[in-house]
């Protein structure tokens, strides 16, 4: 494991650019018929291996974009490349994390982490695979539980791996701590870091939480509502492994804080005191 | 507070007790007082004997504590009650004839039926077996198969799910005539009969089961790099199967009394057969006894089904124990 490596913006500038989303608007109609711009001209390009954080209030649009680069919905206008070739549809190069763990509830752990390779028909050659993704995600013990037997956070690191068994070259995350406790969400946000280190595998993880951000990310991507757009991105340098406690991470998780403010947008209730 | 509690334990030992009693005083009783008529008392004698001995090991087990003991002690008023019951019925019948005969026999008639031709018994419940495993096996299976097409494909769903809501709520008794005019003999008649009733209400259930499946089920599935036709087996059928239970519930109730209803019709063996025979000699306790046979046959059915279903759905929540 390679936690002393630094993550500084100027050397991945050279690695090729694995997502692409070019001036992409996507209008949904709202229950009177009016449209609602959920992503007005967007643009935004990742590298790859990098860690990118989407940040923003209820409603500016996260999920929407993630979906638009998963391949799960359609923009209106604009166009979202995957490693220089159009999005039409799905891909297992792209994989997705959803809020809720999602893991099929009638397959055991083990088989919700098999299930793509078997869905791809190379199970057979990475049969393997699964009993190490399964240590991986610390679930080890728990290859025959079915979903509702294991904890949040237990079924969050199964969906996670359950994703990476497919080697994908983007990960999408939808708050996939959303919905778990400050210590789980540690947790997992420990094992996301390791595996992004170790897979190298680019990642762009939509938070509602400014420190999780901060934490995790090169760059936080502030987005703002009505219509959802990208305000600012500031770049996040210090090496890992960071600190939450340490005097450069409160000055970076201020400055966040600070463009949330100006850019218009109402933090978070947890920050508000 | 220990006060109470013990109260309540003696109180419930009492229900327990109670659950065994009447049995023995039904046993009592019937030995004690002649029949007004003639009958052969010794089997019902015998079954309130293996009621009496079976409740009272499970009440003397019971001290033990447990689970089991919790189970008995709340059934327990209920089991005394049919105790109770028993006792009152022969009394009424056998023992004075206050309940006029034929048409109400006594609980002992019924079992001198059931023990003297229970060879014939045993011949018509296999009778009824049979084609109720026929035609509900045939049904279920069309039932789920016509259900996945219609909640899996936009096209099966635009032509077949408006037939299916017309057809549906037609009972298969009423097709008679059609069936019998298409089936070559009446066992394949009532096979079709039951099979049909059976279709519908598995077909309804499993299409709407699908629907119902949380859609990003599908999309991590077709992200994770499944297929149509993977989608189709690993998702929307697993999906479906506690609809497709629910269905067979719902089928299972119908599907008996098609049945029963078509052997009254023209078949040659069967419970339903048998009532109707009976009835034409005026053969009350007869009748009665196939019903009792008839309950016992269906609750063993309706047992087997679930047992089935927890295997299959031991992925649910709250199912497991
Ligand atoms: N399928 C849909 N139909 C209609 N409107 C939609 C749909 N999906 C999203 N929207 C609208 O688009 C806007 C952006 O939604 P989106 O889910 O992308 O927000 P979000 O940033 O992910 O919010 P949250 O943080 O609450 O998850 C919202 O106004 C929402 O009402
Ligand atoms: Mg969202």
């Amino acid at each position: 494991m390679d936690r002393g490596k630094t993550e500084t913006a100027s050397p991945a500038d050279a690695l090729p650019v694995v997502v692409e989303v070019k001036n992409v608007t996507r209008e949904f109609r709202d229950g009177r018929g009016n449209g609602v711009a959920a992503l007005d001209n967007v643009s935004l390009s990742v590298r790859q291996g990098e860690f990118v954080s989407l940040i923003g209030p209820s409603g500016c649009g996260k999920t929407s974009l993630l979906r638009l680069i998963a391949g799960l919905d359609a923009p209106q206008a604009g166009e979202i490349l995957a490693d220089g070739e159009p999005v039409t549809g799905t891909s297992y190069e792209r994989g997705y994390v959803f809020q809720q763990a999602n893991l099929f509830p009638w397959e055991t752990v083990e088989e919700n982490i098999a299930f793509g390779l078997k869905a791809r028909g190379v199970y057979t050659e990475h049969r393997a695979d699964v009993a190490e993704y399964l240590v991986m995600a610390g679930l080890k013990g728990f290859e025959r539980a079915y979903p509702h037997q294991i904890s949040g956070g237990m079924a969050q690191r199964a969906a996670l791996v359950r994703s990476l068994i497919n080697r994908p070259r983007v990960l999408l995350l939808d708050e996939p701590m959303g919905a778990l406790d400050s210590f789980t969400r540690m947790d997992l946000q420990e094992k996301l870091l390791e595996l992004w280190q170790s897979f190298g595998t680019t990642m762009i993880l939509v938070t509602h939480d400014i420190d999780e951000a901060v934490y995790l990310s090169g760059r936080v991507v502030i987005m703002t509502p009505r219509p959802g757009r990208i305000s600012e991105i500031i770049g996040i340098g210090s090496p890992f492994p960071r600190n939450r406690g340490s005097a450069v991470f409160v000055e970076l998780r201020n400055r966040v804080l600070k463009k949330f403010h100006l850019a218009g947008a109402e933090p978070p209730a947890e920050y508000a005191i | 507070m220990k006060r109470s509690s013990r109260v309540l334990f003696n109180s419930c030992s009492i229900w327990k007790l109670f659950a065994v009693l009447p049995y023995a005083a039904a046993l009592a009783l019937n030995i004690l007082i002649p029949p007004v008529i003639e009958v052969d008392e010794l089997p019902f004698r015998a079954l309130l004997a293996v009621l009496t001995v079976y409740f009272g090991a499970r009440c003397l087990f019971s001290l033990r504590g447990g689970p089991r003991a919790e189970a008995f002690g709340r059934g327990a008023r209920f089991y005394g009650a049919v105790g109770v019951l028993f006792m009152v019925w022969d009394v009424l019948s056998s023992k004075t004839g206050v309940l006029p005969l034929p048409f109400f026999p006594g609980p002992a008639q019924i079992m001198e039926v059931i023990f003297r031709e229970r060879g014939v018994h045993a011949m018509n419940c296999l009778y009824s077996l049979r084609l109720f495993a026929a035609g509900f096996a045939a049904g279920t299976l069309c039932g789920s198969v016509s259900g996945i097409l219609i909640g899996w494909s936009d096209r099966w769903h635009y032509w077949l799910f408006p037939v299916m809501k017309v057809a549906g709520v037609i009972p298969a008794i009423a097709l008679v005539p059609l069936v019998l005019i298409v089936m070559p003999d009446t066992f394949s008649t009532a096979v079709t009969l039951v099979a049909l009733s059976a279709w519908f209400p598995v077909a309804f259930t499993t299409a709407r089961g699908i629907h119902s499946i949380d859609r990003t089920y599908f999309e991590a599935a077709r992200i994770l790099g499944a297929n149509d036709f993977y989608m189709l087996r690993k998702i929307a059928i697993p999906g479906a199967v506690p609809a497709i239970f629910t269905g067979i519930s719902t089928a299972t109730g119908i599907a008996f009394s098609t049945l029963v209803v078509s052997e009254m019709i023209g078949a040659r063996g069967g419970l339903g057969y048998y009532i109707n025979l009976a009835m034409g000699w005026m053969n009350y306790a007869s009748v009665y006894a196939a019903i009792v046979i008839m309950a016992i046959l269906f609750i063993s059915v309706l047992t087997a089904i679930n047992g089935i279903k927890n295997r299959l759905l031991i992925w649910q929540k709250g199912l497991v124990k």
